[in-house]
């Protein structure tokens, strides 16, 4: 198989090796956005004190938090491949029943803040947990590396899910039933075909939850596992200092760009396009049979530990606090917070479609830094961006300072990643053939686009939105600082609530997060067409 | 690409919901600017940024607003967030005023002198728990540090006389501790400036050297006595009583070391007034409000703190003003601004 940066030989895509000006207009606006919060560390980290700045970056410790930083890195990406996978080809590729179900409840612990997730799983052990009172068993409270392990990638776990599904749909099943007719066996094909083919997604799942799991900060303290991200957290919050922290910001980034480099690297040399003539064959569904029921089973308890227990806690709390008095605020709040996180959504999908298609249709080491760089606004505290963008707009664009469109803009900046893997993946699965075909039909290439490639985007443009939408919905250091005074949104409200201890007041909104996110998720599901 | 089509136009149902789904998005900021637009028509209006919680916030500004009729626009968010949001935006923030809870905060702003002198009015008649000498920021409400305890697992004679006890082997592996949380922070910091750094560190030490079992926050803390993983812990007084409200039967209590130790800390909420706000006068009348009687009520009431006036009717729950008064160090609270010397200790003692 020809290697897509070796095509340029023929005729056809030596034309292509410069792309139009109009493809580049995105990427040069995110590169832009990308270097200016790193610009703003630089700024900061200049300012600091050798010796002290010793003591704070090259302090032993540093090393034990990092090793367990990446100990638990490598832990929530396999657990989170383990459970993604089989789910994506058991709701693709088999009859297995209630697929579109089953694909909402497997996107929707995204939408579940992180807090109210630890706090169910806290909930379930000790002397006064659930357990204890239900059923007189005191089981011990997960806590510590199983603990953080847990929690993150049950909420985790979508991110690949979603980027998997997408790849797995868009796979042609005529490779497997080329290398079934060849003898290989289902197992093999599996090993030689399929996964092969979902690497790109897998890859850009992997990255999310990597990057993820780096910053983290709140759920793994919780569960009392010591990261690296304490370190940066205690220096902004204790300290109400900037320089130091600039200066773990910018180790945290270093940090990230390890897994950025490596999948980069691992991606390069693959190509994932259908090469053969005639229309994408649909596979045919594996009929379970008497594999139905364990397989239910195993999803089943899955979404009780990923889904029935954080919405079980938010229940009870409901039901000790009833919140029929605050609806009008939680629909107000409902309304910042959607207003904010859909414009976003629309945004990041806008500019990932555009970036993506120049790293696979010009592979340049241009348009892959172009595609690496949008992992610095993922990879930064998100209370680094937050100051970046405060330091910038009150410099060079006053007015737009705590307006929305500046919110809007932070959000893309942080959660373009999230909306480049369903995207990027869908783009290596559309053969440049069809293009081409249009092309030579007399379409302009805008067009030719349009026609042939979008329809193939669909899906994972809809994924994408997913992402970033339900993830903006509960987003919080970057709402607090450039939100509009008195944008209260939802997770600002939430906060607000449990900052101070009182979580059953803060139920109505964390359930309102969760329900309208799951509201958007199925809304775009059906809009997708069929719920495999 | 033809069956996808088949798919749209079957899909129309689909399409209206997106509709409406678009609408929302393009509604919700017209919305959201109108509300506005409303705010800065009005010609009297502040901008307070509250590092205090919605539900304690809101019913007082509700009410300031009524009484007045200045217009209040509030940004939530962590107190030490905030204070490093105003710290970037410097003379250039459009914020009036700053509420946090935690002298620390406030001290940091004052030291770098981005707060205005208060009236003096504003500051006097208060207890000297409750000092500020810079006289740029007053303390609002109080709040104090505590011992909770498992009333099951720990008996009246193993109650610690100070602070200090807890490194005793009798508490090993038995006493929590939040080293990440800017309340526990702000206590070190505190008896650093009473006790000295080499005390402190050897404090610090000695408790690590005992198992003392970090955990994220003061509701953390709480919840691990009654989840039966620690016997005691250092926390805030307030959090215990927000948690008794819901379940009467909270199995954890709460008391204070001995008369004038440093583990009686009592921080304070407290506001100051920005040096770039240009509506000072407003912005003391809202300061007057939340000293006044009605304000202070409402702090002890319902959200368990110490009133920082006299006259105040005192919350069953909690415990007596004056023995408050009596236990509480004191101790000047501009100088909890040195936090950094603080993450330093705790550094160096492996805590972060």
């Amino acid at each position: 198989m020809a290697d897509s940066a070796a095509l340029p030989m023929t005729a056809s895509s030596a034309r292509r090796t410069t792309p139009p000006w109009y493809l580049l207009v995105a990427p040069s606006a995110v590169g832009l956005a990308m270097v200016l919060p790193l610009l703003y560390l630089v700024v900061r980290a200049a300012e600091a004190d050798p010796a002290q700045l010793a003591s704070v970056v090259m302090h032993a410790r540093n090393l034990l938090l990092l090793r367990n930083t990446l100990l638990l890195t490598v832990g929530v990406v396999a657990v989170t491949t383990a459970m993604a996978l089989p789910l994506a080809w058991l709701v693709v590729r088999t009859d297995v029943p209630g697929r579109r179900l089953l694909t909402l409840l497997s996107v929707l612990p995204l939408s579940v803040p992180g807090y109210v997730m630890a706090f169910a799983l806290l909930g379930l052990g000790g002397n006064y947990g659930l357990m204890a009172r239900v059923f007189g068993l005191a089981v011990p409270r997960p806590s510590g590396y199983w603990g953080a392990l847990a929690a993150l990638s049950l909420y985790c776990f979508p991110y690949v899910f979603l980027n998997v599904r997408a790849s797995l749909t868009g796979l042609d099943a005529s490779l497997e039933e080329s290398a079934r007719s060849m003898g290989c066996r289902p197992r093999q094909v599996v090993l030689r075909v399929i996964l092969p083919h979902l690497r790109p997604a897998l890859f850009s799942g992997w990255l999310i939850v990597a990057i993820y799991v780096l910053g983290d900060f709140g759920a793994i303290a919780l569960m009392r596992y010591e990261v690296f991200s304490y370190a940066i957290y205690t220096q902004y919050s204790g300290a109400f200092d900037r320089v130091y922290a600039a200066w773990l910001s910018l180790m945290l980034l270093a940090l990230a760009l390890i897994p950025v480099l490596l999948e980069g690297r691992l991606l390069n040399r693959a190509r994932f396009a259908r090469t053969g003539t005639g229309v994408a064959r649909r596979t045919q569904r594996v009929t379970l049979g008497g594999w139905r029921v364990p397989a239910l089973a195993c999803v089943t308890l899955l979404f009780v530990a990923s889904i029935g227990l954080p919405f079980g806690m938010l229940g009870y709390w409901l039901s000790q606090y009833p919140p029929w008095g605050e609806l009008p605020r939680v629909a107000q709040a409902f309304l910042f917070s959607a207003g904010a996180a859909a414009p976003a959504a629309l945004v990041a999908v806008c500019l990932a479609v555009p970036i993506a298609y120049l790293r696979v249709r010009y592979p340049s080491a241009m348009s892959r830094a172009a595609e690496r760089i949008i992992y610095v606004g993922y990879a930064l505290p998100p209370l680094a961006l937050a100051l970046a963008m405060v330091f910038f707009s009150l410099r060079a664009a006053r007015p737009l300072y705590q307006s929305l469109p500046l919110l809007v803009a932070a959000y893309v900046i942080s959660f373009l990643a999230l909306a480049m893997g369903p995207i990027r993946a869908a783009l290596l699965q559309a053969p440049r053939r069809l293009e081409e075909a249009a092309r030579s039909l007399g379409l302009s290439p805008v067009a030719a686009f349009a026609r042939t490639v979008v329809p193939l985007l669909r899906r994972g443009m809809l994924a994408s939105m997913v992402l970033v939408f339900v993830i903006a919905m509960k987003e919080l250091p970057i709402t607090l600082l450039l939100a509009p005074t008195g944008y209260t949104t939802l997770s600002v409200a939430v906060f607000s609530r449990t900052s101070e201890a009182l979580l059953a007041e803060a139920a109505p909104y964390a359930a309102a997060i969760v329900l309208f996110s799951s509201l958007f998720v199925g809304l775009l599901l059906r809009y997708e067409g069929r719920g495999g | 690409m033809i069956r996808n089509e088949r798919y749209m136009t079957r899909n129309t149902g689909c399409r209206a919901a997106l509709l409406l789904l678009l609408s929302t998005v393009v509604l919700a900021p017209l919305y959201g600017a109108g509300s506005e637009e409303r705010g800065s028509a009005a010609a009297r209006e502040l901008i307070l940024y509250a590092g205090r919680g919605e539900p304690l916030v809101d019913p007082l500004i509700r009410e300031f607003e009524r009484q007045t009729g200045i217009q209040v626009r509030v940004r939530y968010g962590g107190t030490a967030e905030l204070a490093v949001l105003l710290a970037e935006e410097g003379e250039r923030s459009p914020a009036d005023l700053f509420w946090g809870q935690d002298a620390g905060a406030l001290g940091s702003l004052a030291g770098a002198d981005m707060l205005s002198e208060l009236p003096a009015a504003l500051l006097g008649n208060k207890p000297n728990i409750y000092a500020s000498v810079t006289g740029r920021w007053v303390a609002t409400s109080g709040r104090a540090r505590v011992l909770a305890y498992s009333p099951q697992r720990v008996s009246a004679d193993e109650y610690p006389e100070s602070v200090f006890d807890l490194s005793q082997m009798r508490y090993r592996s038995r006493v929590g501790w939040a080293p990440t949380n800017g309340s526990f922070q702000a206590f070190v910091t505190a008896m650093r400036v009473a006790h000295g750094n080499q005390t402190t560190t050897q404090w610090l030490t000695a408790m690590r050297a005992n198992d003392t079992q970090a955990y994220r926050n003061n509701t953390a803390l709480v919840e691990a006595i009654a989840a039966g993983e620690i016997d005691f812990a250092l926390t805030n007084n307030y959090y215990l009583l927000r948690f008794r409200q819901q379940d009467t039967d909270y199995p954890v209590a709460q008391r204070f070391f001995s008369d004038g130790d440093i583990g009686n800390l009592v921080n304070v909420a407290g506001i100051g007034i920005l040096r770039s706000s240009r509506r000072y006068d407003s912005a003391v009348r809202l300061i007057e409000f939340l000293l006044a009687a009605e304000a202070q009520q409402f702090f002890t009431d319902v959200i368990y703190e110490y009133p920082v006036t006299t006259g105040v009717r005192q919350n069953p729950q909690l415990e007596d003003y004056q023995r408050l008064l009596q236990a509480g160090p004191q101790i000047d609270l501009d100088s909890l601004e040195d936090l950094e010397g603080t993450l330093m200790l705790l550094r160096q003692a492996g805590l972060l």
